[in-house]
C-alpha cells in the first residue's frame, strides 16, 4: 500500500504552501499531489510556481501529480487546465472530463480524480484505454461498492492497468457551486470577494441550529463538517485499495500519515472523536455517521 | 427554441402536450432515472399511452436515464436503454459515460442527448462527450452565467439545452453528495435528494422543526412559511448568524432571458419538476409557451407580462423566483 498527500483544498498563503511542500518531501507519503483544484481566483501560487514546486519535489524520488480544477467555466480557466495537461513531465490528476479530453489528446497519463462521475468498471475500462493509470474512488462510495467494482474489473480483464486510491482522511469535499459561500458567508459578492478565504485555512464551519458541525465551506466548494477518517478501516484495505490519501489540514497531515502506515501495518485501532470525526461512507450508511468497529 | 416539459406520470404528460411543449421527457420507474420517488414514472404499459399520445399530438419524447450505473447492474441501464430505441422514443438523457457507450454502439441511429448530471460546464468537456460518443445535445448545469452560456454557445456545433424554469440546484448537478453525506442516498446513486422517508416535522418549544434523517435543516416561527427540507435550503449557523448559509428556497425563472437565450441559439429550455402535479405542469407550460410565442412574434419588443411572472411565482418554491447563477450578482 502507497500513501498519498491530496491536494491541499484550501487557500493558503504562498509561503505556507512552500513551508508546507518542504516538510512534505521529508514526510512518509509516496505520492504529493498539488494544484488549485477549487477557485481559479486563487492565484497566490501562480502555474509556474506549482510546476516550479514540482520540479523540487520530484527531485527528491516522490512522485509527483499535478491536480487540477473540478469546475471549470470559463475560457480562461480551460487554457490554464490546457497548460497543465501539456506540461510534458508530470501526470495530471483529472477533476473534469474536459482535463480527460485535452489529456487523451496530449497522451499524457493521468489519474482519474474524486470529483468526476466513475461508478463502475465500464466506465474505468474506456478511461485506462486513454491513459487512466490511477482511478480515486469518489467519496460517497463504500468498500461494499469497491469490491463488487473490483470484481467486474477482473472479469473486464483491466484490474492490473489501474491502480485504486481512497480519500481516507480529512474534510470530504461534497459539492461545487457558481456561487462563492465563504464570500456569501461575509456579505461579499463573488466578484468582490477579496479573496477572503485566505483566512480560513481549514474552511469555515457551518452549525445546525442545534450546533452540530454540519458542513464546511471553503470557497464554492462544501465539504463535511466532521473530518472523514478511515484510520481503523485501513488494515482491512489491503489487496482491495493501492493508495490511500490524506486531505492535507496543516502540518498535521504528516502525523496522520505515519498514524495511517502504522494502522495497517500493525492493526491498532484508534477511538474516533464521535463529534469530529465519521467513517460513514466507507460502511454504506449515511456520510456523516461513526462505525465504531 | 423548443419548450420542454416534465411529466412524471401519463396525466401530466398529457397536459403538458395540450398546452403546447414542444416536447416531454420522463423516466422509468426504477433507479436509472434522478426522479425516483414513490408513486411518479412510467411502467412499460404507461410507456406505451405515453408514445402514442405524443405521436398523435406531434410532438416529442425525451427518456431520462440520469443515473449512474452501480457495479454488476450496468445491465439495468442497458435495458432502459434498449427499451427507448424499441419505443422509437425521440432521444435518450444519458448520464453515465458506460450507458453512453453502450447505447451509441448498439443504437447509432438513437439521439442521445447528455443530461444535466454528467455535469459538462466548459467546452473540451463537452468535446469529451461529443468525440467518445452519439451526443448531439448537452444540457448544461445550472452553474453558469449567461455570459458563459453565450461563450460556450459560439464555440461548440453541439445543440444546447437550458433550465429555465423550477428548483434550484445550486451546485454543480452530478457533483453534490450533500444528500448522501446526511442520508446514505444522493441523486448519483439512488436518484433522489433529500429523499421524503428521511424527512420528520416536529412541533417544539423554539418553532416547527424540519429534519432530514435526524439533522436539523430549519426552524420555523409561527408566521412563517415552511418548505421541504432540501438540504441546501436550510438555515444554519456560520459566524453566530444563522440563515440560508448556501440558498434561500427560491425557484428559477428565466422568463426575462428568453431574448438572450433565442439569440444564443440555445435549442431547447428546460422546465423542472417531473415531481410536481399536473397541475403545475399545465400552469407553467402554458406560461412558457405565451412567453415563446410572444417573442417569435415580435422579437424586438418582448417584454415579460407581470401576470406570467405571478403565476410562476405562485408554483414557485418559498414563492419567489431568481434567475440563479444567469445572473452574476446571484454568485
Amino acid at each position: 500500500m502507497k500513501y498519498a498527500l491530496g491536494p491541499i483544498l484550501y487557500y493558503w498563503p504562498k509561503q505556507q504552501v512552500e513551508d508546507f511542500y518542504s516538510a512534505a518531501v521529508n514526510s512518509e507519503a509516496d505520492i504529493i499531489y498539488l494544484g488549485e483544484t477549487v477557485c481559479s481566483k486563487r492565484r497566490e501560487l501562480k502555474p509556474k510556481d506549482w510546476l516550479g514546486l514540482a520540479k523540487e519535489i520530484a527531485d527528491s524520488g516522490k512522485q509527483v501529480v499535478l491536480s487540477t480544477m473540478a469546475l471549470l467555466e470559463a475560457p480562461s480557466e480551460v487554457n490554464i487546465l490546457r497548460k497543465y495537461c501539456e506540461n510534458g513531465d508530470f501526470i495530471v490528476e483529472a477533476n473534469d472530463f474536459g482535463a480527460i479530453n485535452l489529456l487523451a489528446e496530449a497522451k499524457t497519463p493521468f489519474v482519474c480524480g474524486h470529483a468526476l462521475n466513475v461508478y463502475n468498471a465500464q466506465v474505468l475500462q474506456l478511461l485506462v484505454n486513454k491513459g487512466m493509470q490511477r482511478w480515486v474512488m469518489p467519496v460517497e462510495l463504500s468498500r461494499d461498492w469497491l469490491m463488487q467494482l473490483q470484481e467486474d474489473s477482473r472479469l473486464l480483464n483491466i484490474r492490473d492497468q489501474f491502480e485504486i486510491e481512497v480519500f481516507a482522511h480529512g474534510h470530504l469535499p461534497l459539492a461545487y457551486s457558481a456561487r462563492c459561500f465563504t464570500a456569501r458567508s461575509e456579505n461579499r459578492a463573488k466578484d468582490d470577494c477579496e479573496l477572503c478565504c485566505i483566512n480560513h485555512v481549514n474552511g469555515k464551519p457551518v452549525y445546525s441550529q442545534d450546533d452540530k458541525e454540519l458542513f464546511t465551506i471553503n470557497g464554492i466548494q462544501t465539504m463535511s463538517g466532521y473530518k472523514y477518517n478511515l484510520l481503523n478501516d485501513v488494515a482491512s484495505m489491503q489487496d482491495l485499495v493501492d493508495v490511500v490519501r490524506v486531505s492535507p489540514l496543516g502540518d498535521s497531515a504528516f502525523e496522520t500519515l505515519g498514524q495511517f502506515k502504522q494502522a495497517a501495518e500493525n492493526n491498532i485501532k484508534f477511538d474516533l472523536q464521535l463529534d469530529r470525526e465519521c467513517n460513514g461512507y466507507w460502511h454504506q450508511i449515511a456520510g456523516l455517521d461513526t462505525l465504531n468497529a | 427554441m423548443e419548450l420542454l416539459c416534465p411529466a412524471g406520470n401519463l396525466p401530466a404528460l398529457k397536459t403538458a402536450v395540450d398546452n403546447g411543449a414542444d416536447a416531454v421527457y420522463i423516466g422509468f420507474k426504477d433507479d436509472t432515472n434522478a426522479r425516483h420517488f414513490a408513486g411518479l414514472n412510467f411502467t412499460d404499459k404507461k410507456l406505451d399511452k405515453a408514445v402514442d399520445y405524443i405521436r398523435s399530438h406531434d410532438r416529442h419524447l425525451h427518456v431520462a436515464i440520469n443515473t449512474f450505473a452501480h457495479p454488476g447492474k450496468l445491465e439495468r441501464w442497458e435495458r432502459a436503454v434498449d427499451r427507448c430505441a424499441d419505443m422509437g422514443v425521440d432521444a435518450a438523457i444519458i448520464s453515465d459515460v458506460a450507458v453512453l457507450d453502450y447505447a451509441t454502439k448498439k443504437y447509432p441511429d438513437l439521439e442521445l442527448h447528455l443530461s444535466v448530471q454528467a455535469s459538462a460546464t466548459n467546452v473540451e468537456a463537452i468535446n469529451f462527450y461529443t468525440n467518445n460518443f452519439n451526443v448531439s445535445r448537452v444540457v448544461l448545469p445550472r452553474v453558469l452565467s449567461i455570459h458563459q452560456v453565450k461563450q460556450l454557445a459560439r464555440n461548440t456545433d453541439v445543440e444546447l439545452e437550458v433550465f429555465a424554469f423550477g428548483s434550484l440546484c445550486i451546485m454543480a448537478e452530478g457533483r453534490c453528495y450533500l444528500s448522501s453525506y446526511l442520508t446514505g442516498e444522493s441523486p448519483n446513486t439512488v436518484g433522489a435528494c433529500s429523499p421524503a422517508k428521511f424527512v420528520r416535522w416536529e412541533e417544539t418549544q423554539q418553532g416547527l422543526e424540519s429534519r432530514l434523517n435526524g439533522v436539523l435543516i430549519d426552524r420555523y416561527q409561527a408566521e412563517e412559511k415552511t418548505g421541504y427540507p432540501t438540504l441546501c435550503k436550510g438555515r444554519f449557523n456560520v459566524d453566530g448568524k444563522v440563515f440560508h448559509a448556501l440558498e434561500e428556497p427560491t425557484s428559477l425563472n428565466t422568463l426575462a432571458l428568453i431574448p438572450e437565450l433565442a439569440q444564443a441559439k440555445i435549442s431547447a429550455v428546460k422546465i423542472e419538476g417531473r415531481q410536481r402535479s399536473p397541475a403545475y405542469t399545465e400552469q407553467v407550460t402554458k406560461v412558457w409557451r405565451a412567453a415563446i410565442d410572444r417573442y417569435r412574434q415580435d422579437p424586438e419588443r418582448y417584454q415579460v407580462e407581470a401576470a406570467w411572472n405571478k403565476q410562476l411565482d405562485q408554483l414557485s418554491e418559498g414563492t419567489s423566483t431568481t434567475l440563479g447563477a444567469y445572473h452574476r450578482d446571484w454568485q
